[in-house]
Formats: C-alpha cells, sequence, structure tokens
C-alpha cells in the first residue's frame, strides 16, 4: 500500500496548528504503511524577528544509534559559530551558511559517526524513522510543529529494506521532496543512465529514482510540471506521487489512476492524501471541495 | 436499534455483531473513521446506518442470489469498491465515492448520491448502480449485465469493452471507450429508468433526458483483425 501526504497551509493563521493537522493525517494512514515513515515540513527562513537568514537546513539520519551530543560536539570544535546543530525529531539539523555544504560534507564523511544527510534546504526540514509512524509522531512532537508546508510518507515495504535511508521522503536537491505510493519497473534502466550522468544515489529504492530524475529534469531548466511530465514519460509503473518545493505542493497519478489519491481544497489548505479518512478530521472539510487527482494530470498549487 | 462502536469494538467485532442480527434488525454504526471492510458479508434483512465515512469495499460480497440482503446507508464518504460483488439488498452513499464503486456486483443496488471516482461499475455482473452527481473515467469497464445510470458526466473511456451492462448519462460524456456505442432510447429504457428514480429518488434525473451506452459487439471475440482496437 504506502501513504502519501501533502499539506499547503494558505492562512497564515492556520501555520502554528500544521503539526496536529499532519498528525491526523499520518494517523490515519498509518495501516497503509507500518513499515517506517518521512516527514517533511517547511517553515519560513528566520530567526525570531529576522526574516531572512540565508542558512542551510541540513537534516542528518542515522540507521545505527548515534550520539548525538556528541557529535554536536565535535562539529562545534571543528566549525565554532558556522555551524548550529539543532535537535531535531531523533537526530540533528544543522543549519549551515550557504556556502558551508562542502565542507560539513566533507567532515561528515570522515566522521566516525554513521550519520547521513537525510535533506537540504532553505526552509525544509525531514525526518525518518523506521516503525509505526502514529508512534513516530509520538516521539517527535510533531503534533507541535509550526509551518506552512508539509509532506509525508508511511511506507510498506515491497521493493527494498525497512531502514531510515529507504524511507521517502527523497529529497535530491534542496528543497524538493517527493513521496510515493506505487512501484515503477523501469527504475534499474533510468538509474544506470542517471548513474552514468554523474547521479549519485542513498539507496536502491526505486522511488527515489523518480526524485532524482526528477530534480534532474528540474536542473536542466524544467519548471515543476514539465519536469513532472518528464517522469510520467521515462517512468513505467504505478503511482501517486506527492512533490513539493519551498513554495509548491504537487500530485501526480499514473494513466490508470491504479493508486488513490484524493484532494480537499479549503481557503485555508490544500491537503493531499491517499485516502479521504486522513482529511476528515481536518477543520472545515465539510465545506471543503473535495476531488480525485485525474489520471497524468498535473497538479500544482503555490503557496 | 443496536448501536455499535468501531473505534472501540474493531472491524472484525462490528461485523460479528452485525451477522448476528436477524431479520428485521438495526444497527447504528459510530465511530466508522472511514474503516476499511464495514458491514461485508451479510446475508439477513437488516437495515444498518453508518454514521461517518467508510473505506474500502463497505457493504461487499453482502446479499443472497434472490436479490434480498442488508439494507445499508453511509452518511459520508466511502472508500474503493463500495459493494463490491454485492448480490442483493443496498447500499446507499449519502456522499461521493471513490473508485470502483459497485465492482462486479451481481444483484442489490448501489446508489452514490454524489460523485462517483473513476471505474464505476467495473465489470458490473447485474446489479443496479445509481450515481447522483458524475462518474469518473474508465466506468462501466467490462460491465457484464445490469444498469449504471449516471445523473452528472461520465469521464473518458465510458463503457470501455462493454458487454451487456446498460449504461444511462444525463450530462456529457468525455469519451467512449472501444467498442462502446450510443444508441436511441427506446420507450423500454424511460421504463427501466423510471423505476430506478423512482426507487433511489435520484429524482433529479429526467428519464426522458439521457444518452444511451450499450455494446457495439465488436470486441466480444478476440481476433487477431481487432488487434488495432484493443
Amino acid at each position: 500500500m504506502c501513504g502519501v501526504i501533502g499539506l499547503l497551509i494558505r492562512d497564515r493563521a492556520l501555520e502554528p496548528q500544521l503539526g496536529s493537522m499532519l498528525v491526523t493525517m499520518i494517523e490515519a494512514l498509518d495501516e497503509r504503511g507500518p513499515d517506517s515513515s518521512g516527514i517533511a515540513v517547511y517553515a519560513d527562513d528566520r530567526t525570531g524577528d529576522t526574516p531572512y537568514t540565508g542558512r542551510v537546513k541540513v537534516s542528518l539520519g542515522s540507521d545505527e544509534p548515534v550520539d548525538w551530543g556528541r557529535l554536536a560536539a565535535s562539529l562545534e570544535d571543528r566549525f565554532g559559530e558556522a555551524v548550529r546543530p539543532v535537535p531535531f525529531g531523533g537526530g540533528l539539523v544543522l543549519e549551515v551558511p550557504p556556502d558551508g555544504e562542502g565542507a560539513l560534507n566533507s567532515f561528515l564523511a570522515e566522521a566516525s559517526a554513521p550519520v547521513r544527510v537525510l535533506a537540504t534546504g532553505l526552509n525544509l526540514r525531514v525526518l525518518k524513522d523506521t516503525g509505526r509512524p502514529t508512534d513516530t509522531c509520538a516521539r517527535y512532537g510533531v503534533a507541535g510543529w509550526e509551518g506552512y508546508l508539509a509532506v509525508a510518507h508511511t511506507r510498506m515495504a515491497t521493493e527494498s529494506a525497512v531502514t531510515v535511508l529507504h524511507s521517502h521522503p527523497f529529497v535530491p536537491m534542496r528543497d524538493l521532496c517527493v513521496v510515493h505510493n506505487g512501484s515503477f519497473s523501469n527504475y534499474a534502466t533510468v538509474r544506470r543512465f542517471l548513474l552514468a550522468a554523474g547521479v549519485r544515489f542513498d539507496s536502491d529504492n526505486d522511488s527515489e529514482v523518480a526524485a532524482r530524475y526528477l530534480a534532474r529534469r528540474l536542473q536542466q531548466g524544467d519548471d515543476l510540471e514539465e519536469a513532472t511530465r518528464w517522469v510520467m514519460k521515462e517512468m513505467d509503473g504505478f503511482f501517486t506521487l506527492v512533490i513539493s518545493t519551498a513554495n509548491e505542493l504537487s500530485v501526480v497519478r499514473d494513466a490508470f489512476a491504479c493508486k488513490p489519491a484524493v484532494v480537499a481544497e479549503t481557503d485555508g489548505y490544500v491537503a493531499v492524501a491517499s485516502e479521504f479518512r486522513a482529511l476528515a478530521e481536518l477543520p472545515g472539510i465539510s465545506t471543503a471541495t473535495v476531488f480525485e487527482p485525474r489520471p497524468e494530470e498535473v497538479y500544482t498549487w503555490s503557496r | 436499534m443496536e448501536s455499535l462502536n468501531c473505534e472501540s469494538l474493531g472491524t472484525r467485532a462490528v461485523n460479528q455483531r452485525l451477522r448476528s442480527l436477524p431479520d428485521g434488525g438495526h444497527a447504528l454504526l459510530v465511530q466508522p473513521r472511514g474503516r476499511h471492510n464495514l458491514a461485508v458479508g451479510l446475508s439477513s434483512r437488516i437495515s444498518i446506518e453508518i454514521a461517518g465515512n467508510a473505506g474500502y469495499f463497505v457493504g461487499g460480497l453482502g446479499g443472497n442470489r434472490d436479490g434480498t440482503g442488508p439494507d445499508i446507508v453511509v452518511d459520508g464518504f466511502v472508500g474503493w469498491a463500495v459493494g463490491e460483488n454485492l448480490m442483493g439488498g443496498s447500499v446507499r452513499v449519502r456522499g461521493s465515492a471513490s473508485q470502483s464503486a459497485g465492482s462486479s456486483a451481481r444483484g442489490g443496488t448501489i446508489v452514490i448520491e454524489g460523485d462517483a471516482s473513476l471505474r464505476a461499475g467495473i465489470s458490473l455482473k447485474g446489479a443496479t448502480l445509481a450515481v447522483g452527481g458524475n462518474a469518473g473515467a474508465m466506468s462501466g469497464f467490462m460491465a457484464q449485465s445490469g444498469v449504471i445510470l449516471i445523473g452528472g458526466n461520465a469521464g473518458h473511456g465510458l463503457g470501455d469493452s462493454l458487454y451487456e451492462a446498460i449504461i444511462y448519462v444525463a450530462g456529457s460524456i468525455d469519451s467512449l471507450g472501444s467498442d462502446a456505442v450510443i444508441t436511441e432510447m427506446s420507450d423500454e429504457d424511460v421504463l427501466t429508468v423510471k423505476e430506478i428514480v423512482s426507487e433511489t429518488g435520484l429524482d433529479h434525473i429526467d428519464p426522458t433526458r439521457l444518452t444511451k451506452v450499450t455494446s457495439a459487439r465488436q470486441l466480444y471475440h478476440f481476433s487477431t483483425h481487432n488487434h488495432s482496437a484493443y
């Protein structure tokens, strides 16, 4: 199965409720994906009253136990004030200057801690964990999160291992998230093409191939809709994909709409989920415009 | 009237309690919260109201070969395949239905007061599927017998590879599927629809102003000559 979720807040007054709205959606799709989950949240880049810091948020995760306090201390030794470690989920988000990512990546590659970068972005933070998604939400206090956009995934694995690194969302470039319900049949072919073009992968997951293909199209100058159409053209399989950038939320389904998706739109928010039950507890749902996306039509909402 | 809380009892216990009700019994299901497989496989002549949204397969596999069975009303939305393989009785959805409403249903009546999504009435085998609003793409796919009545518009590929089921559409049709054709409404068709409208209460549908879609009967048997049509 798998569950996919997207939530874009339109009414700023709802931004403090993003986390609690998101948790009702994830809980409803828990049984669609009890193996693992991933949650991405976008919040404006600010520190106190300063609206723009320009710092890149680097979300870290691991499949092995990590002494995060010790890692934070060694980061401070090496980078001082330049890298700010902020506890997030079970791990850390590192806030680094825009040009500081390279040095950080070299440091992490050589560090003894077995950590991996789950996501980078100006506004984006990502956590992933194995186990029931409902438990993950409770463990990390997701209901208290604030922000203007979120995507989430509950995973029932079919083609690759159940680990943190195999969990969605995949973040192939800054502030771009992809979550997928379905399966791709020609992903090995597309993966070989991308590897030959110098693209690097974090896992052998089929959905990661679609995410990296999408990113490659975006980096070549496509807009989100064009890039998504290329994914439909080149990737063969069943999919509902929910895609987000720093200011857009998008959903697309394969030609036969083999995998479910429902959208609810109100003045306050746009919510996308695998099943209506994930939308049923949202505020104002009884007067929302509710519909199922048509096959092969790219739906995009901007902030 | 028995009131059953889906949240505290769980799906299996709810269905067992429903199964134990005698003919003429009533039950109210509360806190369904989009739960799948509610009120499935029931054969008694009971009435069930579901107070809220139901998930996949609600009312599926219900009823008997003689067309009798439970009458189920869902006061909300339903997920995929409401009334799948229904034999008798009825399922009424006061909201909208997700994909494959009434799939493979052999008898009884499935009423969707709102919209039905893609593949409504796929492989219908004799039941009546009445949709008050619109029906999504690929509806009526390979439907073998029975009637699909659509009070609104129909999406792309309506009636693809249709057998002997008949589809009536009040609104527009985005496109017909392979081997589906528009045929003229007869007086008998008007009578059939009048009966369905009266039974289902979808009285915004005017039985005299419908488009009838049936099989062109060109693709019944595989032939290499037809290869390009598949």
